[in-house]
């Protein structure tokens, strides 16, 4: 009879316990939750602070200014922001289709025991640390492409101004097929898992009424997952837009734009990495940080566009079963 | 009585081969896009043992860096242990702020709520790393002293996606039943996050954070600004700069000098064994706790 309080009580403290751990727990990992999304923020603040002197300075004339000139203090991003676009551009123009490929080669025609070891070593490249590919890209592949893959180029397709004028190794062009390596494997891991979330019914469904397999791949896996493929794209934009060290170490840091793809050039990314010990003025300090504003605003609208065509193309595929 | 008609064979008529070409045609091409991709893993790992493997030696991986143009051979060690503090102190931060990002995304969250943090992570990931960098040496180092801590806090930035997103998917994978039958035995949601659904998912999330310090070994651009210049020998004050591998291998391959070459090689073989070591053990230790988990 006197033991029926002491449980009651224990009772009575285990839920007290139980309200508090569950409030503890739920305000902690909420804390880390807005942490997350407060991370994101104060990152995109104290850079665009960190751009202020070279805004009030230069303005929004910054973004068309050609010069990086620190004895004069006048700096500008056009040449960066060029060869930004022309290196991320040749990249996906390279990968994308390479990618692509794999991923089919992945889901649709390897047999299962080669599906596991190409798809885990397609992952190794992309566990290749970005500085390691750099130096391999600078001592390895910008010979090889100077004696012979550039020569090559301009002889036959010299007329066309891209590949108009030769120039030692290090350049756009060499950048280009550095950041096209590092693009493949996220292009490709993306859209296997695409390809092989297509429903198999509708495959079958093709095989039965006597399509082969590329009528097949053409017709219901590629065509059913044009947007998911168009998100992988971007992420691997993403990607080639913000790499900054191999980018750096083949691309031969000149801040002026060409239209051969085989002269020197530079990236946003690849500037801000290169002045890493060179910068003085506190102007030219400021300029670095509103190369990585204009940067930071690039990268976040493209996996932006990325996130909303993936969550939509999730929503349409699974909603609609 | 119709005569069966004389052309229609098993044997493929013009347009039917034609078909089966094309279907050829598009395996080869496949497959040769999938032998590229492994040839180029191929002969960037063989360039870098071939090149590397000649300056490795124990001494090389024991001794202090060399004097510049001294014509000392030197050697990385410094290197090899700064990388393990940065490494370490980033995963010992994104280890926890990520498990919880991720228990309050899988057990807690509302949906709008969870679509907005979960948004906010995966920009995060989508990050350039040089941002990263800027970032940390404009809220730690500009004006002050190069340190370690502010490495390390960089390539936790870099590792708090790879985590998250890990440990939630692992969270998915605990079958719904062990939860449920905790809940309805009287248990509370934070015993049962605790004692139930952690613990079974414990496995993958450490081998999650293994494949994200493996990424963290061999970022660049978060350390550049702010834990490039330091001096010689073995530093385990993280208040200091820091040596590291990545670093180093960045400003010797910049260099001029060839001897300088053969160290960034052979650093750049040290560095490509561990990532990719742990990267391959990490993955197969994912893939059996997923067949475990069903």
């Amino acid at each position: 009879m006197s033991t029926l309080p002491a449980t009651q009580e224990l009772r009575g403290g285990r839920r007290v316990r139980d309200w508090l751990g569950d409030r503890i727990l739920f305000l902690l990992t909420l804390a880390a939750g807005l942490a997350g999304v407060g991370l994101l923020g104060l990152i995109a603040y104290r850079v665009i602070r960190g751009a202020h002197l070279a805004f009030s300075t230069f303005g929004l004339s910054f973004v068309w200014g050609t010069a990086w000139d620190t004895n004069k203090n006048v700096f500008g991003a056009l040449p960066g922001l060029y060869g930004t676009a022309v290196t991320s551009l040749m990249a996906l123009i390279i990968a994308a289709p390479l990618a692509i490929a794999i991923a089919l080669f992945l889901s649709e025609l390897a047999p299962r025991g080669i599906r596991v070891v190409v798809g885990s070593l397609v992952e190794m490249l992309a566990a290749i640390p970005s500085v390691v590919l750099g130096l391999w890209g600078i001592l390895v592949l910008a010979p090889f492409v100077q004696d012979h893959l550039e020569p090559w180029l301009h002889g036959w397709f010299g007329f066309i101004p891209v590949f108009g004028q030769e120039g030692a190794a290090p350049g756009i062009f060499l950048a280009g097929l550095v950041l096209a390596i590092m693009v493949v494997p996220i292009v490709a891991s993306v859209c296997r898992e695409l390809f092989l979330s297509v429903p198999s019914e509708l495959e079958e469904g093709a095989l039965a009424l006597g399509a082969t397999r590329w009528e097949m791949v053409r017709g219901v896996v590629l065509s059913s997952s044009r947007p998911g493929i168009a998100a992988a794209v971007i992420l691997g934009l993403g990607r080639a837009l913000g790499e900054a060290i191999a980018v750096t170490q083949v691309i031969g840091a000149q801040w002026f734009i060409k239209a051969s793809l085989f002269q020197p050039g530079d990236t946003l990314a690849s500037r801000i990495a290169g002045q890493y010990q060179g910068a003085v003025s506190k102007l030219q300090i400021s300029s670095l940080f509103y190369l990585a504003a204009i940067l930071l605003v690039i990268g976040l609208v493209t996996n932006l566009l990325a996130q909303i065509v993936v969550r939509r193309f999730a929503f349409q595929r699974t909603g609609g079963s | 009585m119709a005569a069966v008609e004389p052309t229609l064979t098993l044997r493929g008529d013009g347009r039917v081969r034609r078909r089966r070409i094309a279907n050829r045609v598009a395996e080869v091409l496949a497959t040769v896009a999938a032998l590229a991709a492994v040839a180029v893993l191929g002969i960037v790992v063989w360039s870098v043992a071939k090149r590397g493997a000649g300056a490795l030696s124990w001494g090389f991986l024991t001794h202090d860096l060399p004097i510049p143009f001294s014509g000392q051979s030197g050697g990385i060690a410094p290197l090899i242990v700064g990388s393990a503090i940065l490494v370490g102190l980033a995963a010992a931060i994104a280890l926890p702020v990520g498990v919880c990002i991720a228990v309050f995304l899988e057990e807690f969250a509302r949906p709008a709520v969870r679509a907005g943090i979960q948004l906010a992570v995966d920009l995060l990931n989508g990050l350039p790393s040089i941002i990263i960098g800027v970032f940390v040496f404009g809220l730690l180092v500009y004006g002050h002293p190069q340190n370690g801590w502010a490495g390390s806090i960089g390539l936790a930035i870099v590792m708090l996606p790879l985590v998250t997103r890990a440990t939630q998917e692992v969270l998915r994978l605990v079958p719904r039943s062990q939860r449920e039958g905790a809940l309805a035995l009287g248990a509370s949601r934070w015993r049962t996050v605790l004692g139930i659904t952690l613990p079974s998912a414990l496995g993958g999330i450490l081998t999650g954070t293994v494949l994200a310090v493996a990424r963290a070994a061999g970022e660049t651009a978060p350390l550049l600004f702010v834990t490039s210049i330091y001096g010689r020998t073995i530093e385990l004050n993280p208040s200091h700069a820091l040596p590291n591998l990545p670093v180093q291998i960045f400003i010797w391959s910049e260099s001029s000098d060839p001897e300088d070459h053969k160290r960034a090689w052979a650093s750049a073989l040290v560095l490509i064994l561990f990532v990719l070591a742990t990267s391959l053990i990490a993955r197969l230790a994912l893939a059996r706790f997923r067949r475990r988990m069903g």
